[in-house]
């Protein structure tokens, strides 16, 4: 028991390294005085760290604490990326005017960073419904705090309201759809409620209900139609680096923690005849059917509403919630192919869609607004940045050469391959849809003249060394995609899954 | 007594809450209505733990109450933080941002 409990720890040391390090942040805060920017470093190195360790455990597949929590190839891949953008983010906090006003906070910024990315760390593992609860939670409150975190800004305490409250209701629906799928199953663990359901047939018309439930918990995270409701208003009302975290890390926890509970939970292990990679569903259960449905409603309402948003933040979490529909298409087939495309995805839109808030953050920190209106003419007062600006930007809407090109490509190969011919037909006409609103932009950009201030907006050398870090793999990966590719293929595997 | 009344009980209890979310104004009460969900979900855990004969949903219990309170907590310093900025807690005053 004692020696299972200290192999588990040592496959814990990411986890454990982000605790440690939110830890020394309050220490740090406390005794180092409150304007010093010190405690951002500390969470900096702790998230370095805590990435290198995952780094270690590519190649491991185990579950530790008597399977609470799953160590594979899948795990380790979210965990990267979760630490891969919190890095980012803390760096876009050294240039952030609205964290750098408020530096006497910056411990609890710190602070609720790292706590948000050590439950987006579990998330990515969990594989127990009480260590999926926990983990959505942690992430949860951590994440309704910095919402509001510039509290003198009364809409960012509003945002921060009106997200508690989204996220409290969707978490209690989820915990109910819990309660009933344990009383179905008799297990907490998704191996056990796979055994559970292979063994012996439940009330499908409650199976069906604590389903339905379950997903309105991962909507919500994802911020999936109709669940979507908090996250135009949290995305205008938070701080810009706290948006981008949302729209990337937490999103795509929230994908991992989605598809690892369909896909262990309900896998039809004795299925013969099919060739590796597909799989089908216990009990003739068809979740999937109710997961393209909300892919459709997903992508097609953001699409539409973003067209008619004047502010950009407002317009790039439309934009979050069209891509979160995009990637559902690929939790539909959820065969090997279907998973390894929406990883490909995450990996591209993290640099196209952190770039883009980043864009945002640095015009906003120049001319204090995020209105379209205020970026005509920033073609010609900031050329490198606007350029940057239009390659994200078509990045997104999925043109080549870029690498949002290539993501869209494998998720509709995807679909075509497992037959979901209108589906693919539906994204395809969702990207034309979207392609409207981005070119609106570069439209204010390019061929707008300036009003009223002219002057070319300057920004120092640290500002544009991170606008390129982005920049760089958003074009490379366009073009060479397949070391990409290579790591989403080996990432799909799953402990216990063939 | 079978399960069955246990399970109606919680059902009744967390669509209480349910329409207490949709239809007070009050963010307080709102909250108090969020409370009787999570409530409502640990009458149902235990119930199923005590006909399942398994302490598994008992445990669960005590995480589910933990959350609450954690969520209660936060939940009711964004409001004074709120409060301070536009003297209310009614909803339907809380529009800066279109819902």
């Amino acid at each position: 028991m004692v020696e299972q409990l200290l192999q588990s720890l040592s496959r814990f040391l990411p986890e454990t390294t982000l605790t440690v390090a939110l830890c020394s942040t309050v220490v740090v805060s406390l005794f180092l005085g409150r304007k010093s920017q010190a405690t951002l470093f500390v969470a900096l190195a702790g998230l370095v760290l805590a990435t290198w360790f995952s780094f270690d455990q590519m190649g491991v597949s185990e579950t530790i604490f008597s399977g609470m929590v799953a160590v594979d190839p899948f795990s380790v891949f979210f965990k990267l990326l979760v630490g891969l953008s919190a890095i980012l983010i803390l760096l876009f906090s050294l240039y952030s005017s609205e964290v750098q006003s408020t530096l006497h906070r910056a411990g609890e910024y710190s602070a609720l960073i790292l706590a948000m990315a050590l439950g987006m760390f579990l998330m990515a593992g969990a594989s127990n419904l009480l260590m999926m609860v926990l983990a959505i939670e942690l992430t949860s409150l951590s994440s309704y705090i910095l919402a509001g975190y510039t509290r003198e800004a009364s809409d960012s305490s509003e945002a921060s309201l009106k997200y508690i409250i989204y996220g409290a209701v969707s978490t209690g629906v989820m915990l109910y759809g819990i309660s009933i799928l344990y009383g179905l199953t008799g297990a907490t663990d998704f191996y056990g409620i796979n055994r559970a359901l292979t063994e012996e047939s439940v009330n499908s018309v409650a199976l069906l209900v604590s389903i339905i439930m379950i997903l309105v918990g991962f909507g919500y995270k994802i911020s999936a139609v109709p669940f979507h409701f908090w996250t135009p208003d949290v995305y205008e009302g938070a701080p810009i680096t706290i948006t981008a975290f949302l729209s990337v890390a937490s999103k795509a926890a929230g994908f991992a923690l989605m598809m690892r509970f369909f896909k262990v939970s309900f896998i039809d292990a004795n299925a013969v005849g099919l060739p590796t990679g597909v799989w089908t569903s216990l009990q003739g259960f068809e979740w999937n059917k109710i997961v393209a449905i909300l892919s459709v409603l997903t992508m097609t309402l953001g699409n539409l509403v973003a067209v008619w948003q004047n502010n950009l933040k407002r317009l790039l979490a439309y934009s979050s919630i069209a891509h979160a529909g995009y990637m559902l298409m690929g939790v539909v087939v959820l065969s090997d192919k279907g998973l390894a495309a929406v990883l490909i995805y995450f990996m591209v839109y993290l640099f196209m869609n952190l770039g883009a808030f980043y864009v945002v953050m640095l015009v906003a920190n120049k001319t204090g607004s995020e209105d379209i209106d205020s970026y005509k003419g920033l073609g010609h007062r900031s050329p490198l940045v606007s350029v940057a600006m239009v390659i994200f930007f078509i990045s997104l809407a999925g043109l080549p050469p870029t690498a949002g090109f290539i993501g869209k490509l494998f998720l509709f190969a995807a679909l075509l391959d497992a037959t979901w011919i209108w589906l693919a037909v539906v994204g395809a006409l969702n990207s034309v849809v979207s392609l409207y609103y981005y070119v609106r932009v570069v439209r204010n950009m390019f061929l707008r003249d300036p009003e009223g201030n002219a002057e070319p907006i300057l920004f120092s050398t640290p500002q544009l060394a991170i606008v390129m870090l982005l920049l760089l793999p958003t074009l490379f990966f366009g073009l060479f995609y397949s070391p990409m590719v290579e790591l989403a293929n080996a990432s799909v595997m799953m402990f216990g899954i063939r | 007594m079978g399960i069955q009344l246990y399970l109606y009980l919680s059902a009744i209890l967390f669509m209480i809450g349910v329409v207490g979310v949709i239809a007070r104004r009050n963010a307080i009460i709102v909250f108090m209505s969020i409370e009787l969900m999570l409530n409502s979900v640990n009458l149902t855990l235990v119930a199923f733990s005590a006909f399942l004969g398994d302490v598994t949903g008992q445990m669960l219990v005590f995480f589910v109450m933990t959350v609450a309170a954690a969520e209660a907590a936060i939940g009711l310093a964004i409001i004074i933080s709120l409060f301070r900025n536009k003297q209310t807690v009614n909803l339907d005053e809380i529009n800066i941002l279109k819902w």
